[in-house]
């Protein structure tokens, strides 16, 4: 079992509140994944630079003087904002490459969690609300989020099998349920060039869509292909810069609600999940059809 | 009236009171507010009482009801009802999944959708839905009547037993063993008593369902048969 939240804006004036619906919307899953939780923010952005959310075990040390250090070795002006054990690093899109190559020398024990125009994820293992307290989700901002709250089944609990997996700029996956041939599809994505920080299911799923979409596919004709050759029991939520995904497996025993105003889309494992969105007493309420892919994008 | 505050009181005091009713009471009248998609609302309640949920459920409302009739005034969560021994229960909006699983009596009524695998396993439950059901409905169902004004998906009534399916509108395939049969003038009594009770009858007339039952060819085992178990 475990918990998926998602809210896709469509009225500008809610992004300042994105992260404190989001936060809300996270914590009320707790007891479907009290283990970790994670989520993925898409906001902010400034043409022509990138954000890296980093992650370390060891912040104070890790992120001691990393401003200095990766804009000497890069020779561009970075900026390092520290959040508990992660930090989001600002930098030229062009200088992307530069500055990952570097700080796998410079700081070796740093993890990237994503690399995009606007996407930031923080994820940790501990209580819902510890998580969403240590990263001050509630004050963050932006177009849409996607949270998860993490009871493992599979793979072990570390800050690296939380969700959401980011495996492509501004990509990311989440994940209710377990596949089953995820070691044989790791093996040929691994061939296709694909490289992965865990054995854990759901990055396999995550790697998977994005190698479809480096093969020119759209996320919706991705997600498509998915259910021909993702074996198990999911409901997948996905995020890309302007949009966000749905789909759930044919048998489709994974819950899911969704959740549609003139506002936002909201997405629950639980009705529970949405009780405290504005206008939810008049919202369209659904349950997404089995084997359907939905999208919504800007 | 007994008005209860879900958001205030919390689900354990609520159902500690509900099932302190069992034997006699006159306290018959129960309204719960602020619901909030909470699970186990109103959950084996013994008693001859009248429970409005003002508002939507999470999991298992309803659930193992005895006796009290239990109206959901907005949807419920998945395994509304589940296991009802007696009484009725009664959902405005849409039921998630198996909705009335394993139900041994008693009548539930959704009056929007079902979702997949409603009234799996039912065994002597009534269940009337205004809507549409999803796939894998009364799969393995024993006995019982699933009525449905809508349309069926999936595999409807797989490996069935004795259950009796009525379904109005389409049903886009037959599970293992289902197969439609004959409507016969004591199913159109049968079914006319269903709606009625269903709160539907103003909505279909019994001569528009079709009915699907066992072939009990999978009743027993045989050996032409060993590919399908």
């Amino acid at each position: 079992m475990c918990g998926i939240v998602g809210l896709f804006l469509k009225d500008p004036k809610l992004e300042p509140k994105l992260g404190e619906m989001l936060a809300d919307m996270l914590v009320t899953m707790t007891d479907r994944g009290p283990d970790s939780a994670g989520i993925a923010i898409y906001g902010g952005g400034t043409e022509g630079r990138a954000k890296v959310t980093i992650q370390s075990a060891d912040p104070d040390k890790d992120f001691s003087g990393l401003q200095d250090d990766l804009s000497a070795a890069t020779g561009q002006p970075v900026t390092v904002e520290v959040k508990s054990t992660h930090a989001v690093i600002g930098v030229a899109s062009a200088a992307v490459p530069a500055l990952r190559a570097t700080l796998g020398t410079l700081r070796p024990d740093v993890k990237v969690m994503s690399v995009g125009d606007t996407i930031e994820i923080f994820k940790e293992v501990g209580l819902p609300k510890d998580v969403a307290t240590r990263f001050g989700v509630a004050k963050m901002q932006g177009t849409h989020g996607i949270g998860h709250t993490r009871m493992a089944t599979e793979s072990a609990v570390t800050t690296m099998g939380a969700h959401p997996f980011s495996t492509g700029s501004d990509q990311c996956l989440v994940h209710n349920g377990s596949l089953s041939n995820h070691n044989g599809l790791r093996r040929e994505l691994i061939r296709k060039g694909k490289s992965f920080e865990t054995q854990n299911d759901t990055e396999v799923a995550a790697a998977y869509v994005s190698q479809k979409l480096d093969e020119g596919q759209s996320l919706g004709k991705a997600l498509e292909s998915g259910l021909d050759d993702l074996d198990g029991f999911y409901t997948f939520v996905v995020g890309t810069k302007n949009g966000f995904g749905v789909v759930r497996d044919p048998i489709a025993c994974k819950p899911a609600v969704m959740a549609e105003t003139d506002e936002y889309v909201a997405f629950g494992s639980e009705y529970r999940a949405l009780v405290n969105l504005p206008g939810i007493e008049t919202a369209r309420v659904w349950e997404p059809e089995p084997a359907t892919v939905y999208f919504w994008e800007r | 009236m007994q008005s209860f505050d879900l958001g205030e009181e919390g689900l354990r005091a609520l159902n500690s009171a509900l099932h302190a009713l069992k034997g006699q009471t006159n306290m018959t009248d129960w309204e719960v507010i602020n619901p909030k998609g909470a699970h186990a609302i109103a959950a084996g309640v013994d008693a001859p009482v009248e429970i409005i949920v003002r508002g939507s459920t999470g999991y298992y409302c309803a659930g193992m009801n005895k006796q009290a009739t239990i109206r959901i005034k907005g949807s419920a969560g998945p395994g509304v009802a589940e296991n009802m021994m007696s009484g009725t229960v009664i959902i405005d909006g849409n039921a998630s999944q198996y909705a009335g699983a394993t139900g041994r009596g008693g009548l539930l009524v959704i009056k929007g959708n079902a979702s997949s695998r409603c009234g799996v396993s039912m065994k002597g439950i009534d269940i009337v839905v205004h809507g549409s059901i999803g796939h894998m409905s009364a799969f393995m169902a024993q006995s019982g009547n699933l009525v449905v004004l809508g349309d069926a998906g999936d595999a409807l009534g797989d490996s069935l037993y004795e259950a009796r399916l009525f379904v109005r509108g389409s049903v886009t395939s037959l599970g293992a063993d289902c197969v439609e049969k004959e409507m016969r003038p004591e199913h159109i009594a049968l079914l006319a008593d269903l709606l009625k009770r269903g709160e539907a009858d103003g909505l279909a007339k019994p001569e528009e369902f079709k009915r699907y039952g066992s072939a009990r060819k999978l009743y027993n085992f045989n050996i032409d048969n060993a590919s399908d178990y």
